[in-house]
């Protein structure tokens, strides 16, 4: 371990834009592509399940490499730009989809302080990261020079804006009972002795829900997925992307989709420490990484029980939805939050 | 009081945590699905697949140039030609082509045969890998016939008591 600490020390001090570009494709880009690919598998078995079908079964074991095959089909294929595109902004809109949706992680921790960038003001980044990501969806809407394509991103600027507003009364809630913008803090200041009660999704449970449900929306997922709805709109925004360029976009919608499953577990959900916390069974009571993917796993999960559960929402009950009731009982429970706070009903931290 | 149960069934979610708990459910039951290359679906007797011309046991074809099925055929996919047999001056066909690009698969044909020449068998895994072949021609029917006759008379015992 030391001679890797060294080593990557050395590196840095003589390569530092090679050991960087590395090191960023060592975490997160490599794991992030292999668990998108793993995810979307996931996706077909389960919605197959809950369809009462099998799912995919051929590839490979389990149909495991069958995520893998349609990576390299994509790769493989031709990518055709509309004669009246604009080439410039068609070709960057994918790279700005995916781009903030793989910088997210660098604030992302994996324990505490484990992170490319423990920042200070991690939340504030992630609020920015998550809603760049909106821009690569308009941008390839408008470059596309396509009716159905700029319909999908008018749908998706609107609906990702309203969406957003509910979203930061939800972090706002818990940065107030945190008492910082740090995640590796916010994790820490869930830490208790009354196991999972001592998580913020106990004082906080309306803006849980509402985060979670506007986490959905926010990545354009089922039921919120107007800027696809591929019944009326073809694909919506993505409709003239074809090849590699489509499987940026894809990989930058699952990308996002794990990120808000990660960011649900460290909000919400106590992060890395255990749900047996303070309740003395020894390594089942102790705080690790394998805790926040159990719970990022469970809430990835939701996405896809979601996706084969609800049928889409008609665009204006999502605009109703977002401003009308998420927006309202957001704002309310920013000053129960500080109720709580400043009273001190929640204890926080150890 | 209906709208105040409604509003605080909504706001609480109940129906949507419902429909998730129906598909939770459905997540575990048994499969219906069937891997159709290995498993397959039994087949009706009825079924009406590829055509066939079938022969007598004594090897005579049973064909006899009647015309009937062309003048039934809906789709215009059956092309008879007719002439006296060269060995025994009896009335034969000299061509029966089926396109099975226009052929819709009704049945009539068979239907009409006086003499249970024509018939549909239950073969429905069959391909055309060029232009043209989609043509059957009246020695690849015969074939068809000789090589499945015995699946194609058990099908029609079976069925015989219903016609």
């Amino acid at each position: 371990m030391d001679a890797l600490t060294s080593f990557i020390h050395w590196s840095y001090a003589n390569y530092p834009t090679l050991s960087l570009a590395i090191g960023l494709f060592v975490f997160p880009m490599l794991p992030l592509i292999i668990s998108v690919a793993m995810y979307v598998w996931w996706e077909r078995k389960v919605i197959g399940w809950m369809h009462v079908r099998l799912g995919p079964n051929q590839v490979g074991p389990a149909g495991l490499a069958q995520a893998f095959a349609d990576v390299f089909k994509l790769l493989f294929k031709e990518i055709t730009v509309p004669q009246k595109a604009n080439r410039f902004l068609f070709y960057s809109a994918p790279l700005l989809a995916l781009a903030p949706a793989m910088a997210a992680w660098a604030v992302v921790p994996m324990g505490s302080g484990v992170a490319w960038s423990n920042a200070n003001a991690g939340l504030l980044y992630l609020l920015a990261m998550t809603s760049l990501g909106v821009y690569g969806i308009i941008l390839a809407g408008w470059a596309s020079n396509s009716k159905y394509a700029f319909l999908g991103a008018m749908r998706s600027a609107a609906q990702v804006v309203s969406y957003e507003i509910a979203m930061g009364m939800a972090l706002v809630c818990v940065l107030i009972l945190a008492g910082s913008l740090n995640l590796s803090d916010i994790v820490n200041a869930q830490a208790g002795s009354k196991g999972p009660f001592d998580w913020f999704w106990f004082p906080l449970l309306p803006m849980f829900v509402i985060y979670f449900i506007s986490g959905t929306a926010e990545t354009n997922r089922a039921p919120f997925d107007v800027a696809e709805g591929e019944s009326e709109i073809v694909a919506g925004f993505h409709v003239e992307y074809s090849g590699s360029a489509f499987a940026i976009f894809f990989l930058a919608e699952y990308a996002n989709m794990i990120l808000i499953s990660f960011l649900a577990a460290i909000l919400f959900m106590g992060g890395w420490l255990s749900p047996f916390q303070g309740l003395g069974l020894g390594l089942l009571s102790a705080p690790g990484w394998w805790w926040l993917f159990a719970k990022a796993f469970v809430f990835a999960f939701a996405f896809l029980w979601f996706r084969a559960t609800f049928p889409r929402y008609r665009y204006d009950q999502i605009m109703r939805l977002g401003w009308k009731v998420f927006i309202p009982i957001a704002i309310a429970w920013v000053f129960v939050a500080g109720l709580f706070a400043y009273f001190g009903v929640v204890t926080v931290g150890a | 009081m209906n709208r105040v149960v409604h509003y605080f069934k909504s706001l609480l979610l109940i129906e949507m945590l419902q429909g998730m708990w129906l598909t939770w459910r459905y997540m575990f039951k048994p499969k219906y699905t069937m891997q159709y290359p290995m498993e397959k679906i039994p087949k009706s007797n009825r079924f009406r697949g590829l055509h066939a011309l079938r022969r007598y046991p004594n090897g005579e074809e049973r064909c006899i140039a009647c015309k009937l099925c062309e003048a039934v055929c809906p789709a215009l996919a059956i092309t008879i030609d007719s002439a006296p047999r060269a060995s025994d001056g009896q009335r034969r066909t000299t061509r029966y082509d089926i396109d099975l690009f226009k052929c819709i698969f009704c049945g009539f044909c068979e239907e009409s045969c006086p003499v249970d020449s024509i018939v549909e068998t239950d073969i429905h895994e069959y391909h055309f890998e060029q232009r043209g072949q989609n043509v059957v021609t009246k020695a690849q029917l015969l074939a068809i016939g000789d090589r499945f006759e015995a699946d194609i008379a058990a099908a029609r015992a079976q069925d015989a008591a219903y016609r």
